[in-house]
């Protein structure tokens, strides 16, 4: 058994900043990782690119030194930036070996790996936000002519069998899927529930740029109204190109994409049934876009920028036909493809400790959980908005380390 | 001599909305409480007419009661050769969406401090009745859409009153049961 001050678990963007965090103040602690530095970005889907331009990925004490400051970095440029990270923070990091315990140990945690065991006094859960894909129950009743895969199991068009594609939810993922194999000839059906709206660029900025400087991106968890709904909000609907192409239910309809409701459940016979509140849905999103727009142009009034850049501008309501679809019969061999794009939580089965709620996922308060000495980090909205974001971890780590080394001085003055 | 103007007035819909926050919060932390049944009793009166009451329901971990009996007649009109005691029971399906939909209104201005001054909506379910007479099998029997439209005069930009309606539907009972399937389990006892 070995021992150290703090073990983190997961070495992705979180643990990488809450290492550097914890290597300013001096406290010894290891990262404890199932694979390789930055594992979760690992096999992902071809197309894929971050939704932030490259500027916007700083990380405490390092940031993009590259050309391309506006560009979105493809997956293999992630990996190579945040192994470059690790190892310019000279990052403690144990590779290879998955955590399959995390318990309370004396007036610490005994940490189990496939590899070995750790005692620590403080643990840090950096194991990151999207680790299950979330399937409804009733995914079972797809018959089974039909190829259902959750999005984190697709990588190209090439994969998929010719004929329909049904892609389920419209975030980020939902929208790019549905706009790559829709491109690749295979008619795609987008079922459609709650989802955000946003322009890629605004009067000559990219969102990104408008959210943080409005400071939607650094609002905080107890500042909102209701922070269980602000962490179950999809993410934008948005697509890193080099072109800086803009994707939304508009654009996506011109290239030919069908729309249905959100999907509310399959029968028995195979027949899947859509929701009739697509009309809602999309009203809802581009109110919600106005009002970000309203936001924007205000603080660039305030700010003296009104006449330094392009004109404001709406964009067009979405589009939405006067009868959408409202089943569609999965066994009649048109569609050959579902992709559940309904996003993803942690995985938290190995962590011992009663501090999950009944949905198994970790109480906190901004990372902060009630079992003295152990934290989580990289989750959605942990402490601000921009949590998830590689751009937003280093704040969360700064300040959760604070806690950590308050924490630990507690308890060397006892 | 000076006057003392009161310049912030908070708006009052007659929704009590602090009673809806400690609601939320009494149930986040007993979701056992939440758990409601609603009921109907109907009985058939003669021909195509039926009367529904209702007076208890069960929920907060115990059988309630409403104020007094409610009941609602249902009949089909006339040229359906029937005698128009009441309304179709489209018609109160209807009804119910409106109220449902109205009353997440007054409830969603409160919480955003609008005071509204009136609010009416006029409902339309669009019906090819060769569904219901067997004419034709692929009809179906319900409605093939409903148009609301919303009337509200309220101290807020035409905007904001379209985001009250919009999340009015998003929170509405009634909405998700006709828009999303429901299983309906009918026994003979």
């Amino acid at each position: 058994m070995r021992t150290t001050t703090t073990v983190i678990v997961g070495a992705g963007q979180a643990g990488l900043a809450m290492s550097r965090c914890l290597t300013e103040r001096a406290i010894d602690h290891v990262l404890l990782e199932r694979g390789e530095v930055a594992n979760a970005w690992r096999g992902r889907r071809d197309s894929l690119r971050l939704l932030t331009p490259n500027w916007q990925s700083r990380l405490p004490g390092y940031r993009y030194r590259g050309a391309d400051t506006d560009g979105y970095m493809t997956v293999p440029e992630v990996i190579d930036y945040l192994c470059g990270y690790a190892d310019a923070i000279d990052a403690p990091v144990e590779t290879h070996g998955a955590v399959t315990s995390l318990e309370t140990h004396c007036d610490g945690y005994l940490i189990t790996t496939t590899s070995g065991r750790w005692r620590a006094r403080t643990v840090v859960v950096a194991s990151g936000a999207y680790n299950l894909a979330n399937i409804p129950a009733f995914a079972d009743a797809v018959p089974a002519v039909v190829r259902s895969l959750p999005a984190t199991e697709y990588r190209n068009p090439g994969q998929l069998d010719g004929g329909g594609v049904l892609v389920v939810g419209a975030s980020a993922t939902g929208v790019q899927l549905a706009q790559e194999i829709q491109r690749s000839g295979r008619p795609v059906t987008l079922a459609v529930g709650g989802h955000v709206r946003v322009p890629r660029v605004y009067r000559g900025m990219d969102i990104m740029w408008w959210l943080d400087a409005i400071g939607v991106l650094d609002e905080h968890y107890d500042q909102v109204d209701d922070i269980v709904r602000a962490r179950r909000l999809p993410t934008f609907q948005l697509i890193g190109t080099p072109e800086r192409a803009a994707i939304d239910l508009n654009t996506l309809q011109d290239q030919g994409v069908q729309l249905a409701g959100r999907l509310a459940g399959v029968t028995d016979a195979g027949i899947a049934q859509f929701s009739g509140s697509l009309p809602n849905q999309c009203s809802l999103a581009d109110l919600k876009l106005r009002r970000l727009l309203t936001a924007i142009d205000t603080w660039a009034t305030d700010h003296g920028l009104h006449h330094e850049i392009p004109e404001p501008w709406r964009a067009s309501p979405t589009v939405v036909e006067e009868s959408p679809p409202l089943t569609l019969d999965l066994a009649a061999g048109t569609i050959k493809t579902l992709i559940w794009a309904t996003g993803c939580h942690p995985d938290y089965s190995w962590l011992h400790i009663p501090v999950l709620d009944p949905k198994g996922q970790i109480r906190h308060q901004g990372g902060v959980t009630d079992m003295p000495g152990l934290y989580v980090i990289g989750t959605k909205f942990l402490r601000r908005r921009k949590s998830t974001f590689i751009d937003g971890v280093g704040d969360d780590a700064r300040d959760l380390s604070n806690h950590l080394a308050q924490h630990l001085d507690s308890l060397s003055v006892h | 001599m000076e006057t003392v103007t009161a310049t912030t007035a908070f708006a009052d819909n007659g929704v009590d909305i602090e009673f809806l926050r400690s609601a939320r919060e009494a149930l986040t932390a007993e979701p056992e409480g939440a758990k409601f049944s609603w009921r109907v009793t109907n009985t058939w009166v003669r021909g195509t007419h039926s009367r529904s009451t209702c007076k208890s329901f069960y929920g907060l971990g115990a059988e309630q009661s409403h104020r007094a009996e409610f009941s609602f007649h249902g009949d089909h009109p006339e040229l359906f050769s029937a005698e128009d005691n009441g309304a179709t029971p489209v018609e109160l399906v209807l009804a119910g969406l409106a109220s449902c939909l109205t009353a997440g209104v007054a409830a969603v201005a409160q919480q955003r401090d609008i005071q509204l001054r009136s609010v009416s909506a006029t409902l339309q379910g669009d019906m090819d009745v060769r569904g219901i007479l067997g004419v034709d099998a692929d009809v179906r029997n319900g409605f093939s859409a409903i148009r609301v439209t919303y009337t509200i005069d309220a101290d807020a930009t035409p905007d904001e009153v379209r985001a009250l309606v919009a999340q009015s539907q998003k929170r509405s009972a009634v909405f998700d049961i006709i828009t999303n399937p429901t299983n309906i389990i009918v026994a003979v006892a």
